[in-house]
């Protein structure tokens, strides 16, 4: 698979790690009351989807960047991909 | 019909006329006491011992293609029992000892051979594992040897023993561990739940479930609506897909684990080999080809295919065990999708919704768990209570904070 990152274009996916759903950007706020409900499931469930797919991918051989990629989890073909950074900015978790 | 060897004689002798189909092929009826959603290896053991120890033979398995061409006929046939946890290693010397008997209890040559697995270690510190490992093993009935580099030698003499990376100090040597036949798994339990009443309804596709007032009344299927008292999901590697109808999320995500076979050989191996230092582990068929395998390719999917990289992983893991590898010419390659989940252990339970079950998560182990699967399963479904090895794979265990983590990794499937 190659993964056409933003800044330094099309990169072999060997040169990546893979964490997992981009859900987990949206970490749940752990002061709220029903935080352990949120965790758990933060931390613990999937949608796992059948299809298009965000996921988090870190540049550990590159520029050691996060990235959102869009990728199709049953033909593997990527549509999108984005720094993590500006897609957490877009959700608005951080400034 | 009663297979034996005066059938075979019989038989040959008088021109192969008297060998019937091995189960029916029969329309579904409109009502269940249970259905089964996937006619995997599991699926059809569960229904196999629902009839067979329970006496529940109104039941039928849906399978979407055909059975035993999903994760049954795509796993590398090992089957073991040398887990470390307590949650884990009496539920699989349940299995291994279901295994032991498994073709006089069903009456079909699953070819079942208990050629012993050697794991290898590489470190002082993987000494120190294995021997703990190997005493947890004893504690729980199973067997364990640790071996030293002489007695791995005595066994193996053409691996890489002085490598310079990773010398072979030992290995821990589970001597009832081996091989079955994959197929012939799916076979035997289809045909013998098929000869105790189980409808077996192929090309079947479950598209939805009937939910009324939190109790599950059926399944909607390609074949149209079908009604049932409990209603028992068994698709690990699709698990997430099935269950998504019924509302549910789980702690599971899907991965493709790449398996492979070279050319038939002479007699090279004759056990199971895994490698301590990098994902790798071998086996010879009978035929005389070297299965082998190796890690996942890390990323979720459901295409039943691996890329390139893994593959040079897995050969160059090989190599630096067994250097004379290098002149096998590789025969075939294909991925299968597992259930990846949070612990690396599976679950087997009722869900929040009446007379639904769920079964799955078995991430790479699904195959050696076949027959213990079934029975607890089959446990579930007729006495309404978790079998007494099985109490620990529950769905709510995470949220109890009662995880079942062979390898300590944490909540991060592809670790596990």
């Amino acid at each position: 698979m190659i993964i056409n990152h933003p800044i330094l274009g099309p990169r072999d996916a060997q040169e990546f790690t893979y964490l997992g759903d981009a859900s987990l950007i949206e970490r749940p706020d752990p002061q709220a009351e029903n935080a352990d409900e949120t965790f758990h499931d933060y931390v613990y469930l999937r949608d796992n989807p059948a299809g298009e797919h965000q996921e988090l991918w870190y540049h550990e051989q590159g520029d050691r960047s996060w990235l959102v990629v869009t990728r199709n989890t049953l033909t593997h073909e990527i549509t999108d991909v984005q720094l993590a950074r500006d897609a957490a900015r877009a959700r608005g978790r951080s400034k | 019909m009663r297979y034996s060897g005066l059938r075979v004689i019989k038989e040959a002798l008088t021109g192969h006329k008297g060998w019937t189909p091995q189960w029916r092929n029969p329309e579904a009826k409109k009502h269940y006491d249970v259905i089964i959603i996937g006619g995997g290896g599991h699926g059809l053991a569960t229904a196999y011992y629902l009839a067979k120890v329970h006496g529940v033979t109104n039941v039928a398995v849906l399978e979407k293609g055909y059975i035993g061409g999903g994760n049954v006929g795509r796993n590398t046939t090992i089957i073991r029992s040398n887990y470390l946890l307590d949650g884990n290693e009496p539920f699989y010397e349940l299995s291994l000892k279901l295994w032991e008997n498994l073709e006089q209890d069903f009456n079909y040559n699953a070819m079942v051979s208990q050629r012993g697995i050697l794991n290898l270690f590489h470190t002082d510190a993987q000494r120190d594992a294995a021997r703990r490992r190997g005493n947890a093993m004893i504690l729980n009935g199973s067997d364990a040897e640790l071996l030293d580099q002489d007695g791995v030698r005595a066994m193996y003499p053409f691996m890489d023993f002085e490598n310079a990376r990773f010398p072979i100090k030992g290995g821990l040597l589970h001597r009832r561990g081996g091989t079955v036949r994959h197929d012939a798994v799916a076979w035997g339990y289809a045909r013998g739940a098929d000869m105790r009443g189980v409808d077996i309804i192929q090309n079947c596709e479950v598209t939805g479930f009937k939910i009324e007032d939190g109790k599950c009344l059926g399944v909607e299927t390609t074949k149209g609506f079908i009604g049932a008292n409990k209603v028992a999901s068994c698709v690990a590697g699709s698990s997430s897909r099935v269950m998504e109808k019924a509302g549910m999320r789980l702690p599971i995500e899907s991965h493709v684990l790449q398996a492979f076979v070279s050319e038939g050989l002479k007699p090279l191996i004759d056990g199971v080999i895994t490698f301590g230092a990098g994902h790798f582990y071998v086996s010879q068929s009978d035929k005389g080809g070297l299965v082998f395998g190796g890690d996942l390719d890390m990323y979720n999917t459901y295409a039943q295919r691996g890329n390139l990289p893994v593959v040079e992983d897995v050969i160059e893991s090989g190599m630096a065990l067994i250097p004379s590898l290098g002149r096998v010419r590789l025969l075939r390659g294909w991925g299968g999708v597992m259930d990846m989940s949070m612990d690396g252990s599976p679950f087997i339970d009722k869900t929040h919704i009446d007379g639904l079950y769920f079964n799955g998560g078995w991430c790479y182990g699904g195959f050696k768990a076949t027959p213990a699967s079934g029975w607890c399963y089959a446990h579930l479904l007729a006495t309404g209570n978790s079998h007494e090895v099985a109490t620990e794979y529950r769905l709510d265990r995470f949220k109890r904070g009662y995880a079942i983590d062979e390898k300590g990794v944490g909540p991060q499937p592809n670790l596990h």
